[in-house]
């Protein structure tokens, strides 16, 4: 087994008064793609906004790479390598293609390193470099979500918090997505995978999470989930 | 003196207080971008600006004189120790009201304004003082219009400092990431960028450049005063208004419109000189009633 990039154990968070996570406890290991599944309001993006530090972890802990990273906060955590792609993907609209992938290496010092890294995303995504001096508000909803995969490897990932990568995209385009996402793995980048859509997740997955209100129900590697009857019937809308 | 003569002379003297303006009100427009406040201390940070450069022409006359060498040393320590000010004031008045109603730091703006202009009331005994300089009379004839050598050069350091922040926001992966703050605060956060610190600059650079103008507006018009920031406030609000407020390009815009505005308006026939005040404010409400978001202004802007 390879070694465990990512480590969550028993994390409990809070909006206001109402207690999102009850004791959320996963892993991610270095080349993985984990996906963590459930319904709206399972918990699903608190897991992750504690995970990056935009939300504070009333209890439990995170450890990135064996060291805890709970406490940091959230501009630190990136930079240790935690790259949190929001969902709705949030794209800054206002600068240009070209500019919101330089901050994506806003922490990279090392300019040489900065170009490599966007040769690599022009080539990943042509539709980035054809655009690169445009508004990024210009972009479709499927080029937005390219671009904000392609600002997040402008970082350097040790591990990459994708949520909701497919939401508002026409079903070609989900397609396509996935089909980035398991390339990205294949190349080595490690990933934590919110989803709705649980048969496009399981079908990627290593490893899966279910999430039901804040708590961990159900875990497995992405067979075992896909064959297991109450995820049928909960989130593959029945038989496949 | 010619229709002409009177309408060249009046573009020079708009010119000189639309700089001024531009660049008090670069600092208003910046820093409601990232923090989204209507600093009303800001006019002040200007008047302590011009104390502070007078301060520092004072020490370094005896050396290098009060010519344009003295002027811009003491306009660089002004922007540096102001500057340093913004990033106090932002620290410990603005930060903790971050999270208060909006409301509750606009009022303390106003209490910041207050500390800074009450300060120097104390200090000053709220005498005027004289901010001399060893600028001579000189300079160029165009037909019977006369532009002093001063006026040039407050200009054309004014267009300088404005070229160097654009250059800051365009290129350096700091401005770029100020402008990045002022669109989605934890996005940044979650591509490792330092918000607090970005806020910071932000304060510092704005300052910085609301201090120069102090320092140029001692150096034009001769004297300060503890009160001279309230007026230019409200006006360099009005200029970032104008050009719609959060953008820098529209400040440095509604900074110069503003100035030669108000230039021109001292010319109309039995409403010019005392009424260009009501002028300036009248333009604001048409402003605000007619095209609230200014000329390049985003629609987006939060109403206040």
């Amino acid at each position: 087994m390879s070694e465990t990039v990512l480590s969550v154990r028993d994390i409990e968070s809070f909006y206001g008064k109402i207690q999102a996570l009850h004791g959320v406890t996963l892993e991610v290991r270095k080349g993985q793609i984990v996906a963590l599944l459930g319904s709206n309001g399972a918990g699903k993006t608190t897991t992750l906004k504690t995970i990056s530090g935009l939300v504070r972890a009333a209890a439990g802990e995170v450890q990135l790479q064996g060291k805890p990273i709970t406490s940091l906060a959230a501009h630190t955590i990136a930079r240790l390598g935690v790259v949190h792609v929001p969902e709705g993907r949030h794209v800054l609209k206002g600068l240009s293609v070209k500019e919101n992938l330089e901050l994506g290496a806003f922490t990279v010092r090392d300019a040489h390193v900065r170009a490599e890294r966007m040769a690599h995303v022009f080539e990943l995504f042509p539709r980035m470099a054809e655009r690169r001096h445009q508004d990024a508000s210009l972009l479709s909803g499927g080029e937005q979500q390219m671009l904000a995969i392609g600002r997040a490897l402008m970082h350097g990932p040790e591990v990459l918090l994708l949520d909701e990568p497919s939401m508002g995209l026409a079903p070609k385009l989900v397609t396509d997505t996935m089909r980035i996402v398991k390339r990205l793995n294949e190349t080595g980048v490690t990933i934590l995978l919110v989803e709705q859509n649980a048969r496009l997740a399981l079908r990627l997955a290593h490893y899966g999470y279910v999430l039901e209100n804040g708590q961990v129900r159900m875990q497995g590697s992405g067979e075992e989930l896909r064959a297991d009857e109450r995820i049928i019937q909960a989130y593959l809308g029945g038989a496949e | 003196m010619s229709l002409t003569d009177i309408l060249i002379q009046q573009l020079v003297n708009g010119l000189v207080l639309g700089s001024f303006y531009a660049l008090v009100a670069l600092g208003y427009t910046m820093i409601f971008g990232v923090i989204k406040l209507l600093n009303f201390a800001h006019g002040d940070i200007y008047m302590v600006g011009a104390f502070v450069g007078f301060g520092a022409l004072s020490l370094v006359s005896g050396t290098i004189g009060a010519g344009w060498m003295g002027i811009f040393v003491a306009m660089f320590v002004a922007m540096i120790a102001v500057g340093f000010l913004g990033v106090v004031i932002e620290q410990v008045a603005y930060r903790p009201m971050l999270s208060a109603p909006r409301l509750s730091i606009l009022i303390t703006a106003l209490a910041v304004s207050l500390v800074l202009q009450n300060a120097a009331l104390a200090l000053t005994d709220g005498q005027v003082t004289a901010f001399r300089t060893d600028l001579g009379f000189g300079g160029v004839s165009l037909g019977a219009v006369f532009v002093n050598y001063t006026q040039i050069v407050l200009v054309a350091s004014a267009i300088v400092l404005m070229i160097g922040l654009e250059l800051f926001v365009s290129r350096t992966m700091y401005g770029k990431a100020m402008r990045a703050v002022s669109l989605d605060k934890d996005m940044c956060r979650l591509m490792g960028i330092n918000v607090q610190r970005v806020i910071a600059v932000t304060f510092f650079a704005g300052s910085a450049l609301a201090a120069a103008a102090g320092v140029m507006a001692g150096v034009q018009y001769g004297r300060i005063w503890y009160f001279m920031g309230f007026l230019i406030g409200l006006k360099a609000f009005t200029a970032a208004v104008i050009g719609g407020i959060g953008s820098i390009t529209g400040a440095m815009l509604g900074g110069l419109i503003l100035g030669l505005l108000e230039a021109f308006a001292t010319q109309i026939p039995h409403i010019g000189g005392e009424w260009k005040d009501v002028f300036t404010f009248g333009v604001l409400i048409l402003v605000l009633v007619f095209k609230p978001t200014g000329l390049l202004g985003k629609s987006e802007v939060e109403r206040m």
